[in-house]
């Protein structure tokens, strides 16, 4: 008897190990001959822990499980029973590309990921040379997942085109987005996926070394792909002759150290390199002076991640899927107050609205669903009445917001936006790198100005506007550039709240 | 359950130095190490790194300062990680944290007398979409309601 129980981090959050641990014993207690397999979790976190048992080859899911549904589960008459996985609602409408695996196949099995299409991805890019890789990928129209939206195949055509002996692929996996967990999914669900990606980029640009800056509030992520790398190198998929005789490809997960100014490019090269994790100016481009001064591809985990099914199934059939300029598949992560939260892949072009309250079944708490904030902590806040944006990139920045690594943190009527937008401020100088005034500085006077603004005084709005307007120009990165989304997003939409509190005082 | 900080001897704190010292920045991963080691970046470590690196102590201690994750001095037996971000807020996150604290007479970062326990803020443990979200030790919780902080925090000993 096959059954499944997630070791997702969000499943064991939510009691997987325990239930793991009652349908072991009651399957020992009953003779039964289970094989219980911890897989990714299928993203449908509000039914966490989904336990699947496969029952005349079709995978039956029962969720939310609790440990004494074990017997039930067994016995096939549980009531938390939920009828075939595949054939659920959430499943059927997802074009799962980049999650194809994830939540399916056991994460460090290298024969399962290979039986579900794994590797032949790679396989294709080796029998082809590293420019027409790179001409496949920018075909593909994939862009950087991570938030900025960067065409992958300019960033890497930069880097092949580079002078250098020894060249890096970095991956960021340094996810600190509040409301985004596709990174840690993929990682803990399908780590080879990641591995095979960052293979076919070395191989494209010529580098012989990998990192993955990995966050270290993920130690589950940490440990598979830890493991996964070992495995991958005792296969040979990693180590001296990865890529062909002589042409060695290497990876090291390196744990990042608790700041959020990491997941900026260049402030994680310095990270890496064994620095404070302050932000470097641009010029000289990472591609062409990255990890150690050297040319460097620094991707998201999503974005090597997409690498593989893209060479697997080619270009066009990627390009096929999407909105305008917006190629393939977003992975929409669904969070906050929302009743169904999780993971869904889909072709861009669903518009907010959909994602909240066809899928997201709308608030946790019943209450109406007041805003939205798309992309981040450093994301706008989206009302109600924008509820029509299609998910996509030059969509989203047209409409005053960015779509960054697609985490939609769903908030009901009871959200303080005053409240809120001092958060964005607070956060931005608590995790500022220090290296520019604007954000070091900025960010202390938004939080002192937002305090005025509650406390009443007239004179501190317009103050506000105008210090993050010196933000969004003066900022180095987007940490302090951004910051000024979350905030004036919420005075714009919901001004009242900015308001009430100055006419009450006068 | 973490060990008790044990302290390193000076021959211990250089194994684990000249182990990483092959690597292309070494830094964070010693840094990491003598943490996991110790519970803290002891101060006797600091003049065998700078000399192993070729770093000045000013560079060292601006590295070691700059990230939230390294101390100084070790934590309490348990370190409970209550996440502050936006999606935890939308959830009652905030309210949530401050009533652990208050419980505890505890400020962000303190420690309890007893020293079972300390409570820090995270920004963010990616369980966004099972909110409430807080980690013990490196346990994930998910949907933190009083009920269960209380038992988080009677588990670590308070």
């Amino acid at each position: 008897m096959r059954i499944w129980v997630p070791g997702d981090s969000a499943a064991r959050a939510l009691g997987a190990d325990e239930v793991a641990e009652a349908l072991a014993a009651e399957a020992r207690a009953r003779g039964i001959e289970a094989r219980i397999v911890r897989n990714g979790s299928r993203g449908m976190i509000w039914l966490e822990p989904l336990v699947e048992v496969e029952i005349d080859g079709v995978r039956h899911g029962y969720g939310p499980a609790v440990p004494a549904d074990a017997a039930a589960i067994l016995s096939g008459d549980a009531p938390c029973a939920l009828g075939p996985v595949e054939a659920l609602g959430w499943m059927r409408r997802q074009t799962r590309l980049t999650f194809a695996r994830v939540g399916v196949i056991d994460p460090l099995s290298l024969a399962e990921y290979e039986a579900h299409g794994g590797l032949s991805g790679l396989r294709r890019a080796l029998a082809m040379d590293g420019a027409a890789v790179i001409d496949e990928v920018s075909a593909s129209g994939l862009r950087g997942r991570g938030g900025a939206g960067f065409p992958t195949g300019i960033k890497w055509k930069t880097v092949y085109d580079a002078p250098g002996a020894r060249k890096y692929i970095v991956c960021n996996a340094d996810e600190g987005d509040s409301g985004t967990f596709a990174d840690r999914m993929l990682m803990e669900g399908d780590p080879f996926s990641l591995i095979e990606g960052m293979a076919i980029a070395a191989h494209a640009v010529g580098a012989s070394k990998g990192y993955v800056y990995l966050r270290s509030e993920y130690p589950d992520a940490i440990r598979v792909m830890g493991r996964a790398v070992e495995i991958a190198r005792e296969a040979g998929i990693l180590g001296a002759d990865a890529l062909g005789p002589g042409r060695g490809f290497d990876i090291e997960i390196r744990k990042g150290a608790g700041a959020y100014v990491c997941g900026e490019e260049t402030s994680l090269l310095n990270s890496l390199e064994g620095k404070r994790g302050i932000v470097r100016a641009k010029p000289p481009l990472p591609a062409l002076e990255g990890f150690m001064g050297r040319p460097t591809v620094v991707n998201n985990v999503i974005s090597l991640a997409t690498v593989p099914v893209i060479m697997e199934k080619g270009a066009a059939h990627y390009a096929g899927f999407g909105l305008g300029r917006s190629k393939g598949t977003v992975t929409l992560q669904i969070a906050g107050n929302v009743k169904r939260g999780g993971l869904f892949e889909t072709a861009f072009g669903m518009t907010l609205g959909e994602a909240v309250n066809d899928l997201g079944g709308g608030s946790a708490t019943g209450r109406p669903v007041k805003a939205v904030q798309v992309g981040g902590p450093l994301g706008a806040y989206m009302p109600v009445s924008m509820f029509d944006t299609p998910l996509g990139y030059e969509e989203f920045d047209a409409a005053g917001g960015l779509i960054g690594h697609a985490g939609l943190v769903v908030f009901d009527d009871t959200a303080d936006m005053l409240g809120m937008a001092r958060f964005a401020m607070e956060f931005c100088a608590i995790e500022s790198c220090g290296k520019c005034t604007p954000c070091r500085i900025g960010a202390v006077r938004g939080v002192e100005t937002i305090d005025r603004i509650r406390e009443g005084d007239p004179s501190a709005l317009p103050l506000l506007a105008d210090l993050c307007e010196t933000m969004k120009d003066g900022s180095l990165c987007a940490l302090g550039g951004f910051t000024p989304f979350p905030v004036m997003s919420a005075v714009r939409h919901f001004p009242d709240e900015f308001a009430t509190a100055k006419e009450a005082a006068e | 359950m973490q060990p008790p900080a044990p302290s390193l001897s000076a021959d211990e704190i250089r194994a684990i130095i000249h182990r990483h010292l092959a690597l292309e920045g070494p830094l964070l991963p010693i840094l990491h190490a003598l943490q996991e080691a110790c519970g803290h970046i002891p101060e006797a470590a600091r003049a065998p790194i700078c000399d192993a690196l070729n770093i000045t102590r000013a560079e060292l201690h601006g590295v070691i300062t700059f990230y939230h994750d390294f101390r100084e001095a070790p934590a309490g037996r348990h370190v409970l990680k209550i996440c502050r971000a936006e999606a935890c807020q939308a959830m009652g996150g905030a309210a949530l944290a401050e009533t652990a604290l208050a419980r505890l007479g505890l400020g962000w970062h303190g420690t309890t007398a007893n020293g079972a326990v300390t409570v820090e803020p995270v920004y963010c443990l990616g369980l966004c979409a099972c909110a409430p979200a807080a980690m013990l030790d490196e346990r994930p919780v998910g949907r933190v309601d009083r009920a269960r902080i209380d038992a988080l925090l009677a588990e670590a000993g308070t």
